[in-house]
């Protein structure tokens, strides 16, 4: 956390892969964090927020009945406690902060399954800046109650009808608006993915999620986990989780991405895991679906927030070193994990950790003590999974 | 004769005027009529060409290119297929080839370059590989004889834009407005940006971004810009056309005529 700058590279992976026009901004930004959080009134007026506003620390609960079912304690992260039901809240609260600290008064957000456009919208709404926030059509019809809660937040939502119309989409066009209007304008980017500075940024602002776990779970059971378990998509609540135990040798990491309808079809989310040629797409070099020609392929999953074909370059990297290891799960699977912990726990969590409750619940393992990030509840998702279940 | 100097020689040979570079959607709407396209830029008075390889994501470029490269995709077009095009056209004008850095790195950047070499293609501009993340390609290129054209913007620094301009070849690729490739009306902030970028560079400066009429070419020449790049609006013309060869031929003639 020290020095002139932050990470523009982790090991070969990140970088800076836009057009000229948003260099400058990219420094400005890198510039305002770096003297933002070295600020105690910024930090002061952060952590009042997190906590008064957004509800940190969050609790780290003893999930008695899943333990039973997976054969070892299990410990939730209940991120979905958080106002507006997920992680994005930290990080959207940081990222507004510091655009009304550089004088930007207008906020472009992209949103997948819609939590980092409601976070964005809200923290907006709160600090009484413009907000825009790009959406696929076709996440714009997955997760309607979003789209409603940005509406009346008195954000605007456009539609993006390029390509798959999902999150790869609408982050492309996100960027295309922030290259137009970058004088007046901040880019709050929602995952650690993007161009340098934004995955080390978002990154700095999840951290409070593993380092409040970590201190929990000492004070807890006296020891640390044996297993750290998060779902990625861009891999922003499962970097804010790793982050803190990286230095814990004896603690396996794990980031769970979408299988899709199974790696052998190709028709999933999981570029960590399958671990092809990386790649350049929006703005960083990393883990990433592509074809031979370098056209970037379409990500598919049930879960809009892991519907994405790149991942962010941290993760990339601690791949890579052999830091963390990462897997994936298919749509039925977390569609059974999403009932599983309904009926077990009186939790309905969001389909994208329902991935990494899947993968703690049901693959063997020698772990005594998980802890799972449970990113965000899952409102949002309870139409669609009840149409996928033939019961709506 | 290298890229670089091959670039310089067309500029040269405009003279006085302002040299005119129409930019081209290589595979769109197919492989047989993109390269008949070119044939009538070329024989519409374009001085270089500027050449796309169609990307999936490409990011700097507005909605009526994006949607080009969709098409060029979904047609069959390759990385290999738009250097046959190149390749064709190079005989006539230089070529300056436009590709995003995904599509480099997936072939390896160096056997990216001795491809484009090859094929004959005079210089390359990669819109989203900024002067910090450029220095293996633009080595890659110098071995090649490939010209590796730098692109400025408005908000580009003082600082910047001395570094940039050290650095281009052939041409210095001057974005005339913050944003993305489209059709734009206001040509206001040409001149100031000419200007600008003209104190930091000894190459041609080039003006490109919303240049969607004549009298927008014209404003741009007048403004001091010594190459004019037109996209949008060509590329616009050549999705809506019946004969977009002889259409396009006819729009490039007025601007050629324009910029008389």
């Amino acid at each position: 956390m020290s020095g002139a700058g932050v990470e523009h590279r982790f090991g070969p992976y990140g970088g800076q892969y836009v057009p000229e026009t948003l260099m400058p901004a990219l420094a400005e930004l890198e510039a305002a964090w770096v003297s933002a959080r070295a600020d105690p009134q910024f930090q002061a007026q952060l952590g009042r927020l997190l906590r008064d506003y957004a509800g940190r620390p969050t609790p780290l609960y003893l999930a008695e009945r899943l333990s039973a079912a997976a054969g070892r304690t299990t410990y939730l992260k209940r991120e979905d406690l958080l106002h507006t039901g997920a992680h994005k809240i930290n990080n959207a609260l940081g990222q507004a902060l510091l655009a009304v600290r550089m004088g930007k008064r207008r906020i472009i957000a992209e949103t997948g399954a819609g939590q980092h456009g409601v976070a964005s919208a809200t923290a907006c709404a709160l600090l009484d800046l413009e907000c825009v926030v790009y959406m696929g059509a076709e996440d714009i019809r997955r997760q309607a109650p979003n789209v409603q809660r940005m509406g009346l937040l008195g954000a605007t939502v456009v539609p993006v009808e390029a390509g798959a119309r999902t999150l790869k989409e609408a982050v492309s066009e996100a960027i295309r608006d922030w290259v137009t209007n970058v004088a007046d304008s901040h880019y709050i980017i929602g995952s650690a993915v993007g161009p340098a500075p934004y995955p080390a940024i978002v990154r700095d602002l999840q951290r409070c999620i593993g380092d409040e776990a970590r201190d929990q779970i000492l004070a807890c059971e006296g020891r640390l986990p044996q297993r750290v378990i998060a779902c990625v998509g861009g891999g922003s609540n499962a970097i804010g989780l790793f982050t803190a135990f990286v230095d814990d040798e004896g603690v396996e990491l794990i980031g769970v991405e979408a299988a899709g309808e199974g790696i052998e079809s190709g028709r999933h989310g999981a570029p960590l895991t399958v671990a092809g040629r990386p790649g350049v797409l929006h703005g960083s070099f990393s883990a990433l679906l592509q074809d031979d020609e370098g056209q970037i392929a379409e990500a598919h999953s049930v879960s809009a927030g892991l519907d994405y074909p790149g991942s962010g370059p941290e993760h990339a990297w601690l791949r890579d070193s052999g830091r963390a290891s990462y897997v994936a799960v298919t749509d039925s699977e977390a569609l059974a994990a999403f009932e599983r912990t309904a009926e077990l726990e009186g939790i309905i969590p969001a389909l994208e950790p329902a991935h990494a409750i899947h993968f703690a619940l049901n693959l063997p393992s020698e772990s005594e003590l998980d802890l799972i990030c449970l990113s965000g509840r899952g409102d949002k998702d309870l139409a669609e999974v009840l149409k996928l279940l033939g019961r709506a | 004769m290298t890229g670089a100097e091959r670039i310089a020689a067309a500029f040269l040979g405009c003279q006085r005027r302002a040299a005119l570079m129409p930019y081209l959607m290589g595979g769109f709407p197919d492989q047989a009529r993109s390269l008949a396209i070119a044939n009538g830029y070329v024989d519409g008075g374009a001085d270089l060409i500027e050449l796309g390889v169609p990307f999936s994501d490409p990011l700097a470029d507005g909605p009526v290119i994006q949607s080009a490269g969709t098409a060029a995709l979904a047609a069959g077009a390759t990385f290999d297929r738009v250097l046959a095009t190149a390749s064709a056209v190079a005989e006539r004008v230089p070529v300056v080839l436009m590709c995003y850095s995904n599509a480099i790195l997936a072939r390896g950047t160096d056997r990216a370059i001795a491809g484009i070499a090859a094929a004959g293609v005079s210089g390359l501009i990669v819109p989203d590989l900024p002067l910090e993340e450029a220095p293996a390609t633009a080595l890659s290129c110098s071995a090649a004889g490939v010209a590796f054209v730098g692109l400025a913007a408005p908000t580009s620094t003082d600082e910047r834009l001395a570094a940039i301009g050290a650095a281009t070849q052939g041409f210095l690729y001057t974005v005339a407005v913050a944003g993305t490739t489209g059709e734009r009306g206001d040509h206001s902030a040409y001149a100031e940006v000419v200007a600008r970028v003209r104190a930091h560079t000894s190459v041609p400066v080039a003006l490109g971004f919303g240049i969607s009429t004549p009298q927008q070419a014209r404003a741009a020449a007048d403004a001091g810009a010594d190459g004019v790049i037109v996209g949008s609006r060509l590329v616009r013309e050549a999705a809506e056309s019946d004969d977009p060869a002889a259409s396009c031929k006819a729009l490039v003639e007025q601007f050629a005529q324009a910029l008389r």
